[in-house]
């Protein structure tokens, strides 16, 4: 699994941390969004997708 | 019997969100997603931002890479109006065409209220297409803007004019700006930051009508005959439910699609995002939410609670849908975020946390509904730090213990 994020795109809602705090972190000046890990385990896939799409503005994309 | 088709009407945020999440829970068949609009599903919020403010083509606002899309493979109709829905058949109209479903999913959003015999030439700002026309009226600075609203759109859209150099005038009847989103105090603030960035408002009027120009508004009439003009127009007075092709229904369309708190219009038809009011089982009374999160969130729980009354053995029961509402929205450099239940409050405790530039705002409310905290608020507070009030409201926690949480922010 990889990881890419849009920081032009996050609006800092933390929908990604809340449901994968091991992969996304929010930067503490403006919450924009942090990857923490750009290829996670396989435990971590599943909330990782999830974080996906749940994420209000489409900033998170995954490919396999 | 069973078709192997489930139809999602509305091809945007929520809609788009189902389809995905059909997918995830491993529905195999067919997935007809049927959109009224020409373009591929696009995301809203940047259309009052980025787009207005110019920084963003159309192109960017597309929810899903192509690939992503054609990685769903769905029957994806576009520029496709649904016309009726046969209920106890689940069978959706199409024009001439008929679709029988196993399912269907109803996320057909809201649309921009006009001003009641509206003249030609006003501006709405809903699709990309409204955004894009506004856009191209506000190219040039110096124009004069008269916004007919002071709700979130209207307001976002008076920071972006004024940033773009354009004279703007904001009319609405409430006593600040966003109010019924935020109440007063807050508003309060709001109207000090937008009047400290040189917006006029002029609020507590009444609009009597549009001043039209042979087709193009050229200002409003206020409710004691005076008028306010200006070289464009925005009517920003709210949105009313896409239902109108559910009429003949026996659907609850008293606001929005009326559901049970699996999201449930009907067996086998369910609704979500913006069109959808249901009822929300923490907040214990009927909601429907007009923001972004929602449609995400709601596109989700309903493809995953129709699958279970599909075929539970297979995937699950269904759950009841209770998020934690949120919706955020930027003005000027500053963000604005809400987290729970903001509607009726007992009370409002706000704190301003930074007083030094009345157009840089930094403050944080709780509101309370009997003795718990429902909603929260901040302005201009960092998000990460924001985050902590979503805690005093996920469960709505005692009102004492909550106005903990705004202390720490204070310190
Ligand atoms: C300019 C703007 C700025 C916004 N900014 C924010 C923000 O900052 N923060 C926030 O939280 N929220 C914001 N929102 C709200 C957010 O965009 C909505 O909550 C979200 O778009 C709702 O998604 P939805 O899929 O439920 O409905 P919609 O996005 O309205 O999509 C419904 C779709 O269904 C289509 N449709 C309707 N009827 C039919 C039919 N009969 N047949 C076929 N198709 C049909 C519509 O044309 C539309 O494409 C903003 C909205 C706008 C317009
Ligand atoms: S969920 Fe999306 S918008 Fe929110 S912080 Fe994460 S990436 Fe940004």
């Amino acid at each position: 699994m990889k990881i890419t994020i849009d920081e032009d795109r996050c609006c800092g809602a933390g929908q990604c941390v809340l449901e994968a705090p091991d992969v996304f972190d929010q930067r503490a000046e403006d919450g924009v969004v942090v990857l923490l890990d750009a290829a996670p385990p396989a435990e971590l896939h599943e909330a990782s997708r999830s974080a996906e799409q749940l994420c209000p503005t489409a900033a998170i994309e995954i490919s396999e | 019997m069973t078709t192997g088709r489930i139809a999602i009407v509305g091809a945007s945020a929520a809609g788009l969100t189902a389809a995905e999440a059909l997918r995830r829970e491993g529905w195999d068949g067919r997935i007809s997603l049927i959109g009224d609009e020409p373009h591929e599903p696009y995301d809203r919020p940047p259309l009052s931002k980025q787009v207005l403010a110019g920084k963003w083509e159309p192109e960017r606002t597309g929810l899903r890479a192509a690939d992503a899309l054609t990685g769903l493979d769905l029957d994806l109709r576009l520029g496709t109006t649904a016309t009726g829905l046969d209920v106890p058949n689940r069978r959706v109209l199409l024009g001439e065409e008929a679709l029988d479903c196993d399912g269907v999913i109803i996320a057909t959003g809201v649309a921009a209220r006009a001003l009641p015999g509206a003249a030609h030439g006003a501006h709405v700002l809903r699709g990309l297409d409204d955004a894009l026309a506004l856009r191209a009226r506000l190219a040039n600075p110096g124009r004069r803007l008269v916004i007919v609203g002071a709700g979130v759109l209207g307001v976002e859209v008076a920071a972006v004019a004024r940033e773009l150099g354009h004279e703007v005038v904001v009319v609405a009847p409430e006593a600040a700006p966003m109010e019924r989103a935020v109440g007063i105090e807050a508003g309060d603030l709001l109207a000090e930051a937008h009047r400290a960035h040189g917006v006029r408002l002029r609020l507590g009027e009444l609009v009597d009508g549009l001043l039209d120009d042979g087709g193009r508004a050229r200002g409003v009439r206020l409710a004691d005959g005076s008028e306010l003009t200006g070289d464009a127009v925005l009517i920003a007075i709210g949105c009313t439910p896409a239902v109108q092709w559910l009429r003949d229904g026996p659907l609850d369309l008293a606001d929005g699609i009326g559901c049970d708190s699996y999201c449930a219009a009907a067996p086998g038809i369910y609704a979500a995002g913006d069109v959808a009011r249901w009822h929300h089982p923490v907040l214990r009374r009927p909601v429907r939410i007009e923001h972004r999160m929602n449609a995400t969130e709601q596109g989700m729980a309903a493809a995953r609670n129709l699958l279970a009354e599909l075929d539970p053995e297979r995937f699950g029961t269904r759950r009841e849908f209770a998020p934690v509402p949120y919706f955020w929205s930027d003005q000027y450099g500053f963000k604005v975020q809400a987290y729970g239940d903001l509607a009726d409050a007992d009370q409002v405790q706000l704190r301003v946390l930074d007083k030094t530039d009345p157009g840089a705002p930094k403050a944080a409310a709780l509101y309370r509904r009997g003795d718990s905290a429902f909603g929260a608020l901040s302005i201009g507070v960092p998000p990460k730090q924001a985050r902590a009030l979503r805690g005093a409201v996920a469960t709505p926690q005692p009102w004492e213990q909550a106005l903990g949480v705004l202390d720490e922010l204070a310190s």
